[in-house]
């Protein structure tokens, strides 16, 4: 027998009140019943970053967190935060370096390299790749966007 | 496992129950109750899920602990820095004391996983795995860590070196539960240091060590080695701490230190590395990680 799982928490600043299955991943509960789907299923099993949320402010893999743990709590994804300086800087950053190519790991980088540089000021070349070694992309080699979140970090600080 | 999981296109979850209390004592009560069935203990789930994901692991209910207040958060009682089973490997490397009082575990957090799984993984939930190849394990063992087990009749404490049993095996019983971990202070005249290779950064050890040591003059007066990924579980190599103990430190003293780690270690060869290759780098690793550790301990470089 399936039981369903109450839960209330803020997604996006919006109060949301829903269901739940047990083995509803958090992810799945964006994309399927809340629609949004700027974090992305990847590899599935917290390797890949592509489903990378903000859980009370922090990067998580919301592939490997369960919808009901997240009773309670405040997420954000990419598209919540479309207004905040930072993120509007990464994503120009990342279009004008080039850093995009197929587009798929690009909000759960940006939301990861947003959340380093907000607390990281002039880090190296290297911090960046350790900060942004949880989210793969397969395309562009990651130079470019090592670039991109460089360039915002210089202009930051 | 369904054919799902084998194509790994969409790992999907298993069936199971979830339940999260909101006290210890509640959790207490419910692994209690549960105590013969197929229940697990959930916290930051960055190896639970995963593993029920991809079918390498099953179970019929989580109980959920990782919000519980209680068990959450480091305090300092006397000189020992108490951390609560479910704090986060984040939370852990944020803390001053953590930074400049216990190298050897800093640098351990440091080296795990990307750090958005550090914000979700928890110092019990490393080490209630049982995993030989658990970074903090090493580290909090040559820290002298005692950790607290809990169960609805009391507690018992052990030091963490007697906590793992056989490779994802620990010493916790049916109704039990890891609570908290005591990490004793360290000396002045001391230092440690904590080394790994992975394959790549933030991987699973190949080999991991933690040395701690403690110095008069250019004699090491106390030390404790500790190794990962090289035996069932991590390893204590008293043998090697012993020869260390009342040495003068030289470089020759370094070199018979690495290679009786070699013997003090049993490696086998998996997916990862070789017996071969694990036990080669052990030795240079123990030997640069003691070097280290005299170095911060305030000790000059050895020749």
């Amino acid at each position: 027998m399936m039981e369903g799982y109450a839960i209330e928490l803020t997604v996006n600043g919006r109060r949301v009140c829903a269901e739940v299955r047990a083995d509803e991943t958090l992810l799945e509960f964006l994309r399927t019943q809340l629609r949004i789907i700027d974090a992305k299923l990847g590899c599935g099993k917290g390797d890949c970053g592509t489903c990378t949320v903000l859980l009370d402010g922090r990067p998580v893999k919301s592939c490997i967190v369960l919808a009901a743990s997240a009773d309670g709590k405040d997420v954000k994804t990419l598209s919540g935060m479309q207004e905040e300086p930072l993120i509007k800087a990464l994503q120009e950053s990342f279009v004008t370096h080039g850093a995009v190519q197929c587009g798929f790991c690009t909000p759960g980088m940006i939301l990861t390299a947003a959340s380093y540089l907000r607390e990281h000021e002039n880090p190296s070349r290297d911090d960046i790749r350790r900060a942004l070694s949880g989210n793969l992309c397969r395309c562009t080699g990651y130079k470019k966007i090592v670039d991109a979140t460089e360039a915002v970090a210089k202009r930051n600080t | 496992m369904n054919t799902q999981n084998q194509s790994n296109t969409r790992l999907l979850l298993p069936e199971f129950e979830y339940v999260k209390p909101k006290t210890k004592t509640e959790a207490l009560q419910l692994l209690d109750q549960y105590r013969d069935k197929d229940t697990r203990i959930l916290a930051g789930g960055t190896d639970l899920i995963t593993k029920m994901k991809t079918g390498a692991l099953s179970a019929s209910r989580l109980i959920h602990v990782r919000d519980i207040k209680e068990l959450s958060g480091a305090r300092q009682i006397d000189s020992a820095l108490h951390i609560g089973a479910v704090t986060t490997l984040a939370d852990l490397e944020r803390l001053p004391e953590v930074k400049s009082v216990y190298s050897a575990l800093y640098e351990a957090l440091r080296s795990m996983a990307a750090p958005a799984v550090r914000n979700m993984a928890t110092i019990g939930g490393n080490l209630c795995n049982g995993s030989p190849a658990a970074d903090t394990a090493p580290a909090l063992m040559v820290l002298g860590t005692v950790c607290t087990l809990s169960s609805l009749t009391g507690e018992r404490r052990m030091k963490l070196s007697e906590f793992f049993v056989a490779p994802g095996r620990t010493a916790l019983l049916p109704g039990e539960m890891l609570t908290e971990l005591a990490v004793e202070g360290v000396r002045p005249g001391s230092g440690s240091c904590f080394l790994k290779i992975g394959r790549v950064s933030a991987d699973i050890a190949k080999v991991n060590i933690a040395v701690y040591l403690e110095r008069d003059g250019d004699r090491i007066t106390d030390c404790r080695l500790a190794a990962g990924s090289v035996g069932p579980t991590p390893l204590l190599l008293d043998s090697v701490a012993s020869l260390l103990k009342g040495s003068r430190i030289s470089q020759q003293m370094l070199s018979e230190a690495g290679r009786m780690v070699e013997d003090a270690i049993s490696p086998i060869t998996d997916a990862r590395s070789t017996q071969e290759y694990r036990k080669a780098i052990s030795c240079i690793l123990a030997e640069e990680a003691i070097k280290a550790a005299w170095v911060r301990s305030g000790g000059e470089v050895p020749r």
